[in-house]
């Protein structure tokens, strides 16, 4: 099976971290994948507004690129991930906005969200499996009590993500121990860091995120994982900054062993 | 020669606003056939029947072309007009011109031109109608009501007191359904107890009363008057009729693990139990999955213990088969599964339950003896916090789209009484809206929130997580405008509650129709709201939708008075419209007698006549016309065409819609 790798700006930039070491995890797991040729912009927040049309495009652009490669399209940032899962959704379920995205873009067939948009956890759960991965582990992460993160891109709209349980969900902990460390039972893995309201009322993203730090801190945990570039700069700059935040890619790589 | 006479009704202005009335009866007058046609503002008024009856007389006709409402509304009304008249009530038909036409249109014009069309194709069908004769078919006076809570035993009394047998089939040990795990009863605050194990006695006592507890419907045959019912008679391992209730067995067995359905799982119960003290019958029962004896052949402690003999580990289920002349479906609520509701954390916490849990704590007979504890640690929790709609109005597809009706009411019962009983306690709870109309009923809430000090948060709670010991409520407040915290000792969730799951089951054998949330539909939602759309099929409580306690009574006597009123007929006219077979074309090949839902087609060997005096004998298929309900269903399925409706002739339908095809 073939993956069309979605890294996106931030992975490029920021989250090099995150790109890096997910790519050489794939590579030890034997994942056959290749970064998207001349991949644009997923067109960060603006494409889920409803009513417009023109923001999407570059979303659809990657999806109908996936689609002539014939492959699964795989995303790392959450937030790349939510906006091409749900442009793929619009594509397939709205009338307009398939009939309106495919007028602009003139492409030789017409996008329909044939694409199958599969996060990087999703592809260690359902396409490696976890089972696999605890084979291939060579340095096990044993001992370390790890708290799980997901933020609110994973999981939510939940009818359209169909990730995870939005409210109780699991994958990240299943992750966890499949690296051989010990997942942290806290009740905020899924509430809200303060994604961009740090731009504009550091003091209320100071809240949310210490409160998360704070509650993983007290259930007992040493690190926090997460899959988002934005929650790692909340939790890092905004949280209790007693606890460290690794991207989850970077745990993988250790434990694979190919982490330099 | 037909003489055909068309009767246009304005239904004041439902149908005359939309379409041009005097027009549509002007156009079809000049149909072959119409020798009179007429247009009055309410033709199923007296007036108006006495126009057609009139007609009839006058002009000598043959059929008649009534373009009103729909047929489920008045077609049995102008019937008995023609019928009246001298007429055969089958040579009546209706243009259904309000539901099919005026209503859903509103160009006059366009409408007007419909209406005709509809006329026409009426007409056309009339000209093939055949005068039908409808036979009779004897009634058993006997009712099955299918479940024993409070709505099923009303019925039950009231059903027997007319002086008719009936049979309570119960799936549980005991009759008392959920109404006998509730503590109070709102809006008077009397014990559930007191005022429903009195009924259950009586029915247990009362001679026309046959009471089957731990059975269950395994399948359904027949119609209206004469059904036959086969029951399920689960191994309960002890003899029914030897049992005196004693209870020493429960005292003597060693496996006491199993878990305590009466009081919601929340204590264990003996492998050999009676389910509560007021059980009827009063007899024991024993779970095999926990009886030592069953599982591995080791004990037998009850069978040594018991006086009368009556314990059995070798019973076997039994299949009894019964007829009855009407079916009573009772089969009520469950409370919905909190799986899908994760932000609750009631799989995650102890001290989360629900309301229905709540009943037990508080109730006397329950697993803490009435006295109100946290199932945790079993201490007195200081702040409560409830939960309202939990799964209620809930369109996200995570829980019911309906208000489930009962739990604001029960959720101020509750408050009140925790504030009446434990004054220190303090009792919050979220909600979305209060909703309590009913006798009596709003100035029961307001006593919570004026007198009892009840703390009503209109809001919803995103989240409940524990720490430091508490269960942290978390949710906004909407009047104040703000997010709040509650840190709390208990709280308690008012979950949806959902029709019983055995109805589906069951509606599929009885052939009810039932809506996408599994509530049994009514014949008519105002006007015929105990009957199912299928004869002799009635409905008691919640099982056709949210009730409380009051109303399910009121419908349960509701639904008896229509029981009564069929098992009080000696005999019932079947229906003329029944189906047929045409043994010059059926060739036996058995497709129609699998369909039919109602087992009315047998097939017989006949001789028929080939010429040259040869004759052959061939399997041909028969319809028992007292049991055919005219479903149509074998006139579709027949490969041959043979099968054929009286009424409705594939020839009637054809001519219907060449009608409508018509330019």
């Amino acid at each position: 099976m073939k993956f069309s790798y979605y890294p996106g700006c931030t992975l490029k930039t920021k989250a090099k971290e995150l790109d890096l070491y997910g790519r050489k995890s794939l590579e030890k797991l034997g994942v056959d994948f290749e970064e998207v040729k001349e991949w644009q912009c997923c067109g960060a927040v603006y494409p889920v507004s409803r009513d417009e049309v023109a923001t999407k495009l570059s979303a659809v652009r990657t999806l109908a690129s996936a689609k002539q490669e014939n492959a699964k399209l795989l995303t790392l940032c959450s937030a790349c991930h939510h906006v091409l899962k749900r442009v793929n959704d619009d594509m397939k379920n709205d009338d307009n906005i398939r009939l309106k995205a495919n007028n602009y873009l003139g492409l030789d067939e017409p996008y329909q969200g044939e694409t199958e948009v599969v996060h990087y956890l999703e592809l260690l759960r359902d396409y490696v499996g976890f089972d696999k991965i605890k084979e291939a582990v060579v340095n096990p992460l044993k001992g370390q009590k790890i708290a799980a993160y997901y933020g609110c891109l994973l999981l939510r709209p939940s009818e359209t993500l169909k990730f995870d349980n939005p409210e109780n969900p699991s994958i990240i902990e299943e992750f966890i121990k499949a690296i051989g460390a010990t997942p942290v039972k806290y009740p905020f893995s899924n509430e809200c860091c303060g994604a961009y309201v740090s731009a504009t009322n550091k003091e209320i993203a100071v809240k949310k995120s210490t409160k998360v730090t704070d509650s993983a801190v007290a259930n007992g945990a040493e690190k926090i994982v997460t899959a988002c570039p934005l929650c790692m700069y909340n939790l890092t700059e905004n949280g209790n900054k007693k606890v460290p935040v690794y991207y989850f890619t970077e745990l993988l790589a250790e434990a694979l062993g190919v982490k330099e | 020669m037909q003489k055909i006479g068309v009767f246009v009704c304005w239904c004041g202005s439902n149908i005359a606003a939309t379409v041009d009335v005097k027009k549509v009866a002007e156009v079809l007058k000049a149909e072959p056939g119409v020798v009179i046609s007429e247009n009055y503002q309410y033709m199923c008024s007296e007036n108006g029947q006495a126009l057609i009856r009139n007609a009839i007389k006058e002009h000598g006709l043959t059929g008649v072309v009534v373009c009103s409402c729909s047929p489920r509304m008045h077609e049995a009304t102008f019937r008995k007009t023609c019928e009246s008249a001298g007429l055969n009530p089958y040579m009546v038909e209706i243009a259904n011109i309000r539901e099919q036409c005026s209503w859903i249109h509103k160009d006059i014009e366009e409408a007007t031109e419909k209406a005709i069309i509809l006329g026409r194709s009426a007409i056309a069908k009339l000209k093939l109608n055949a005068p039908l004769t409808s036979g009779e078919s004897a009634v058993v006076k006997r009712a099955l009501v299918i479940g024993g809570g409070i709505a099923g035993i009303q019925s039950a009394l009231d059903i027997a007191e007319a002086g008719f047998e009936v049979d309570i089939v119960e799936q549980s040990p005991t009759i008392g359904g959920n109404m006998a795990k509730l503590d109070k009863t709102f809006p008077t605050l009397d014990c559930a107890a007191c005022i429903l194990t009195p009924k259950m006695v009586d029915c247990a006592q009362n001679e026309k009363i046959d009471i089957m507890t731990f059975s269950e419907i395994e399948s359904v045959k027949g119609f209206v008057g004469n059904f036959k019912v086969q029951i399920r008679r689960k191994a309960r391992f002890v003899d029914e009729k030897k049992c005196t209730g004693c209870g020493e067995c429960m005292q003597k067995c060693p496996s006491k693990k199993g878990l305590n359905d009466f009081n919601m799982g929340l204590n264990t119960r003996p492998a050999i139990y009676i389910p509560f003290a007021q059980a009827i019958p009063n007899v024991a029962i024993i779970d095999p999955e926990q009886c030592l004896k069953i599982k591995n052949g080791k004990c037998g402690l009850c069978a040594m213990k018991c006086n009368v003999n009556a314990i059995d580990y070798t019973q076997k289920d039994e299949i009894i088969e019964r007829e009855y002349g009407a079916i009573v479906v009772a089969t009520g609520y469950k409370p919905i599964s909190l799986e899908n509701f994760n932000e609750y954390g009631y799989s995650s916490y102890k001290d989360v339950v629900t309301s229905l849990e709540l009943e037990r704590l508080m109730n006397a007979a329950g697993p803490s003896d009435g006295h109100l504890v946290r199932p945790s640690d079993h201490k007195e929790p200081k702040v409560i916090t409830f939960i309202q709609c939990v799964g209620s109005r809930d369109t996200s597809g995570c829980g019911k789209p309906y208000c489930s009706k009962i739990c604001c009411m029960y959720t101020a019962k509750h408050a009140m009484l925790i504030r009446e009983k434990y004054p220190d306690t303090e009792v919050h709870v979220f909600y979305i809206d209060v909703r309590t109309p009913g006798k009596n009923y709003d100035e029961f809430f307001r006593r919570a929130v004026e007198q009892y000090g009840v703390d009503y948060i209109k809001g919803m709670v995103g989240k409940v997580y524990e720490e430091n010991g508490k269960l942290m409520v978390q949710g906004s407040d909407l009047i104040n405008n703000e997010q709040v915290v509650i840190p709390s000792d208990l709280v308690v969730l008012a979950a949806a509650i959902e029709p019983n799951p055995s109805v589906r089951n069951i509606a599929t054998m009885v052939t009810a129709s039932i809506d996408t949330n599994n509530f049994l539909t009514e014949a008519h939602a105002k006007l015929r709201p105990v009957e199912s759309p299928t004869a002799g099929i009635f409905l008691s409580g919640v099982c056709q939708g949210p009730k409380d306690i009051p109303e399910t009574v009121s419908q349960a006597s509701a639904c008896a008075a229509k029981v009564i009123g069929l098992l009080a007929k000696d005999k019932l006219k079947c229906n003329a419209c029944v189906s047929h077979s045409d043994e010059m074309l059926c060739t036996g090949c058995s497709v129609c007698a699998n369909v039919c839902p109602y087992g009315a087609i047998t097939y017989v060997d006949k001789e028929f006549r080939l010429g040259g005096g040869k004759t052959e004998v061939r399997r041909v298929a028969t319809v028992n016309d007292a049991v055919c309900q005219g479903c149509g269903a074998c006139t579709v399925a027949c490969p041959s065409g043979a099968m054929d409706l009286k009424g409705f002739s594939n020839k009637q339908i054809m001519a219907e819609v060449d009608a409508i095809c018509k330019r």
